[in-house]
């Protein structure tokens, strides 16, 4: 068996901060964040949540599948920035839409978790042991985001994007992921659950993301491009495959390191942080859908999608349109 | 070590080799931003067998601190 990519969704927050009104917060310009980043914009929750957002992108994945709600197995949310820790973010969503034969559960791996999400799905899919499986990004990063960090606060935005899959006859790609536990202090965020709060000795930026630019800028580079010649590889395929290189959308300048790096043509590399900033496990579910909305994803095309994040966790898998 | 040093720099952010003096600050005389320099510490770091710190970045604003730093620090 293998995995199908049958209907995707995304959804944003309305409200929108372009990097003009984020330069009257912190000490920092649109050319500036532009030149570094290529985020001109981001949409920031102030409403929704990762739950209403997930819940948008799963109901418009499932409208264009026409699969109805009753039908999902399993349900995957990919998310680090919830607002409630209990009941977890797929329970929720599970709610939601009725899904109501759905095993639900979170899934954390940050900027990679939706290749994970996705490689799990893949698994559960091939083995037979589920028929239909939902898989969510959904983040609202504004809620872990020091306002007060300039180096920080123009990189993220919010969002959800969401694919459902189906098991197919045929035989899907071999996958590959990695993660680096003693790197982890390069991109970190405590929770307000660990003692210090109460003894008032805490202090307030460690409870917002922490992120040391140039390991994590070394560790993109050096890694996004040596996982995906390692899943070419496992699947005997070269460069020349592939017809799209959808990376998690952090930053353009990494994107256009690893492009440089692969000797693979810009035009490969469909980029959107300049509408919605690293928007995590989201980013790569809602370019995927825009994607797949606007047409340049056509049948049989080989795509591969590649996380990089926190932990620090990395990964790529292969599929085809 | 410093026409080394000067060859990468060209080659890995694509500057004109002329303008690469010992004494040329990355920010002002080059145009080198903080993303640039990122790439220049990695392929240091490979080239060389060092490796450059975030702390230590701060210091290495012109390309005679990146030749000094990479004397000192390689085996």
């Amino acid at each position: 068996m293998r995995a199908v990519i049958c209907g995707t969704g995304s959804a944003v927050p309305d409200k929108v901060l372009d990097n003009e009104e984020l330069s009257q917060m912190v000490d920092t310009n649109d050319e500036w964040i532009r030149e570094r980043t290529g985020i001109a914009r981001r949409h920031i929750a102030k409403k929704d949540t990762c739950v209403s957002l997930a819940v948008k992108a799963a109901k418009s994945a499932l409208e264009q599948a026409a699969i109805p709600a009753e039908d999902i197995d399993l349900l995957i949310v990919s998310t680090i920035s919830s607002n409630v820790v209990l009941p977890c973010t797929a329970c929720e969503v599970q709610k939601e839409i009725g899904a109501v034969h759905a095993a639900s559960y979170d899934l954390n791996a940050a900027c990679t978790g939706f290749v994970l999400a996705y490689q799990s799905a893949q698994s559960f899919l091939q083995a037979g042991f589920y028929r239909t499986v939902l898989i969510i990004g959904s983040e609202c990063l504004s809620n872990l985001v020091n306002w007060q960090d300039r180096g920080t606060c123009i990189l993220f935005g919010d969002g959800a994007g969401a694919a459902v899959l189906r098991a197919e006859s045929g035989n899907g790609y071999l996958p590959a992921a990695h993660s680096d536990g003693k790197k982890g202090v390069a991109l970190k965020c405590k929770s307000f659950f660990d003692g210090d709060m109460e003894n008032q000795r805490f202090r307030q930026e460690e409870y917002k993301m922490q992120m040391d630019g140039q390991e994590v800028f070394k560790f993109a580079v050096r890694q996004v491009p040596a996982v995906i010649m390692e899943v070419l590889e496992k699947n005997t395929l070269a460069l020349d495959d592939i017809d799209w290189m959808i990376l998690h959308q952090a930053n353009s300048r990494i994107v256009e390191a690893v492009s440089r790096h692969l000797k693979v043509p810009l035009a490969k590399f469909p980029m959107n942080m300049q509408e919605y900033g690293n928007t995590s496990s989201a980013s790569i579910p809602i370019l995927l859908d825009e994607m797949n909305r606007d047409g340049r994803l056509k049948k049989g095309q080989k795509i591969i999608l590649a996380g990089f994040g926190a932990g620090l966790t990395w990964g790529a898998s292969i599929l085809e349109w | 070590m410093f026409e080394k040093i000067r060859e990468m720099i060209a080659e890995n952010l694509n500057i004109d080799m002329n303008t690469i003096t010992e004494g040329a600050s990355f920010k002002e005389d080059l145009g080198v931003d903080s993303l640039d320099l990122f790439e220049l510490v990695m392929a240091l770091e490979e080239e060389f067998g060092v490796e450059i710190p975030t702390e230590d970045l701060e210091e290495l604003t012109t390309v005679g601190a990146v030749v000094k730093y990479v004397e000192s620090h390689q085996e």
